[in-house]
């Protein structure tokens, strides 16, 4: 019996655990299982670091060479709408192509310095995971350099590495650790 | 009997919420040499689900040092010692023989075995214990424990845990779980679940409080969890990265990877004032922290050589003791690495050829062994006593764990009925 009271006290104090980990989050791209979740999903809002202001009264009132932020976002045509750049295996390096789609990025970010985006690291299966985690954010980081160079505020960056824990493919190949590799540049609000 | 007596007033973990899975251990590759021994039935198992007999069968057979007989080879089945007929098992080619019976008391039960050399026809351990229906599978593997350690000489560890991470889907939503089961899989308990991924569970060597890495905050942040009582605090969430946990041989003080200073970076961290010292400066990433067993210095892994590689720095109170040096030159990859409880030995994940498999390195020697012929190995972790290595690789598109011998020989698979399981962290003796 005691057995069981102390059972049922710790499934209380996880339930509440559970609730801490939904109740109040800004963050939603967690709503959706992970597995599922497309590439570059729009809309994925992400908690603010402390102190920044993401402005969501403002969004959609920007412009990028004279369109609204969000339909230029939501372009297929548009440099902006790639928003997953990938790496090679235990590689932090952006190709020229992908440097100049950062660019446009950091044309958009630096034109528009109420705007913030969220870059998230992550990388493939292989090799330790802490060690991925730290591959993951040096990833992010590559590109957080690449987008202050360019004039974006630090403020309006925020960097987060999941390292392996949220791939895109679920196989055990190299097409999936190629798919796994990668930035994703997440505009909240958009 | 004092001995087994101070044993069984070790308390209980309570943990949490009642297993729905558990973990199935299949013996994949067998032993050359393993002792032939004989586990007799006990007599009037039926006192409980659990019968001890072939739990301990079990236990002895997943070490890898002996070859149990299987119960309908068994020549007789004798209960207590004046029924054995040496003469019978010797022919049979048993070298040691345990029998015993459960038998109820009131409410509880009294548990009786003897182990026996046959070849010289004498008891070498006899104890009766006393227990209940609920204990019965922990006083099976403490039965185990003195059977190991009587014949081989060395600390049995089947009476610990193992945490790990699993990751399925749950009422239709993806579920990150932390896991604590017995060494042999059974009474798994799930001590915390989130959508967000979970990460490094790191035993604490009081064998109670689990620091690990969650992303319910939307990023990596350490907590410790007591286990027994569910209760958790968050211990780290600085700017940046918050990983691979590693608590001091003393408990005092926690290794970690923080990135707050703009790269990852190995600091201490004081549990109860909450000081922190920094230990390594590069421009490399700096993570995995594990200690060795005398705290005096640590393993971490570094790619300030071009690839990950381990190095060991040596620590003077919270302070570094001279440069890191670096440990390991076999492979194009080497991570993850820990001590061997006695400190004689690494454990560490070992890629070459895009291959990652679990290697075990010497200390004093430099002599590396590949244990492991995976694709996908990960997560290494020493048993408490140092005579196995649990890990986690990739099977069939699953996460299962699988555990050898430090000498490669024995080894066993263990996977849930679902789901991918990995990270596992085997508990300090209990």
């Amino acid at each position: 019996m005691r057995r069981i009271h102390a059972g049922l006290g710790i499934m209380a104090a996880a339930l509440m655990v559970l609730q801490g980990c939904t109740g109040g989050a800004v963050r939603d791209g967690a709503d959706v299982p992970v597995d599922e979740r497309s590439v570059g999903a729009d809309g994925a809002a992400v908690e603010p670091r402390d102190g920044v202001e993401t402005g969501v009264a403002r969004v959609g009132s920007g412009t990028f060479d004279g369109r609204p932020i969000s339909e230029v976002l939501s372009d297929p045509q548009s440099v902006l709408s790639q928003r997953v750049f990938y790496f090679d295996f235990n590689s932090s390096e952006l190709s020229v192509t992908d440097q100049e789609a950062l660019s446009a990025h950091a044309r958009l970010l630096s034109q528009n310095p109420e705007m913030s985006v969220v870059l998230e690291g992550h990388a493939d299966e292989r090799g330790s995971r802490e060690y991925n985690l730290a591959l993951g954010e040096r990833r992010a980081k590559a590109i957080e350099r690449l987008l202050n160079l360019q004039g974006v505020g630090q403020v309006q960056i925020q960097v987060i590495s999941f390292g392996e824990e949220r791939p895109v493919a679920l196989g055990h190949d190299e097409e999936a650790w190629r798919l796994n590799r990668r930035v994703e540049l997440l505009y909240s609000g958009y | 009997m004092k001995k087994i007596a101070n044993i069984l007033f070790i308390p209980l973990l309570l943990l949490a919420a009642v297993a729905e899975a558990r973990l199935t251990i299949e013996i994949t590759g067998g032993r050359e040499g393993a002792m032939p021994i004989a586990v007799v039935p006990f007599a009037d198992e039926g006192l409980s689900e659990d019968r001890v007999g072939q739990i301990v069968s079990a236990d002895l057979a997943r070490s890898g040092h002996f070859a149990p007989m299987a119960t309908q080879e068994m020549p007789a089945q004798p209960h207590e010692g004046r029924a054995i007929d040496f003469d019978t098992w010797r022919r049979a080619g048993i070298e040691h023989l345990v029998v015993g019976k459960v038998a109820a008391r009131g409410e509880a039960l009294q548990v009786q075995f003897q182990l026996f050399d046959v070849v010289r026809g004498e008891q070498v351990a006899g104890y009766s214990i006393p227990t209940t229906a609920q204990r019965l599978r922990r006083v099976a593997h403490q039965i185990s424990d003195i059977v190991y350690e009587k014949i081989t000489g060395q600390r049995g560890a089947f009476n610990t845990h193992v945490a790990y991470i699993t990751v399925g889907q749950h009422e239709g939503q993806l579920s990150h779980r932390l896991a604590v089961a017995d060494a042999d899989g059974f009474n798994e308990q799930i001590i915390l679940s989130s959508r967000q991924p979970l990460m490094s569970p790191a035993w604490a060597p009081d064998g109670n409080r689990l620091a690990y890495v969650s992303f319910e905050g939307g990023r990596s942040e350490l907590y410790v969890q007591d286990v027994s009582s569910g209760k958790r605090e968050k211990l780290a969430s600085f700017n940046g990265l918050n990983s691979a946990p590693s608590w001091s041989p003393d408990g005092r003080r926690l290794a970690m990877t923080l990135s707050r200073d703009g790269n990852p970076e190995i600091y201490l961290l004081d549990v109860a004032s909450r000081a922190l010292s920094r230990l390594t400066f590069s421009r490399s990433i700096d993570t995995e922290p594990a200690w060795a067993p005398d705290g005096r210095s640590l393993v971490f892994t570094s790619d300030r050589g071009g690839r990950p590689q381990i190095y060991r720095l040596k620590l003077a109170g919270d302070r570094p003791d001279g440069r890191p040096q670096r440990l390991t030159f076999e492979g194009d990859y080497n991570a993850r690495a820990s001590f061997s409880p006695d400190g004689s030995r690494l454990v560490m994940v070992n890629g070459n050829n895009n291959r990652f498999r679990i290697a075990v390195q010497e200390m004093e020697s430099g002599n590396v062994r590949i244990l492991t012929d995976n694709r996908l190995d990960e997560s290494p972790s020493f048993a408490p006593n140092g005579s196995m290595i649990i890990y986690a690789t990739e099977r069939n598109n699953r996460g299962i764990l699988e555990a050898v011998s430090v000498d490669g020989r024995a080894q066993q698979r263990l996977g849930t009925r679902a789901g991918n399981v990995r990270e596992p962290a085997w508990s300090p003796f209990n």
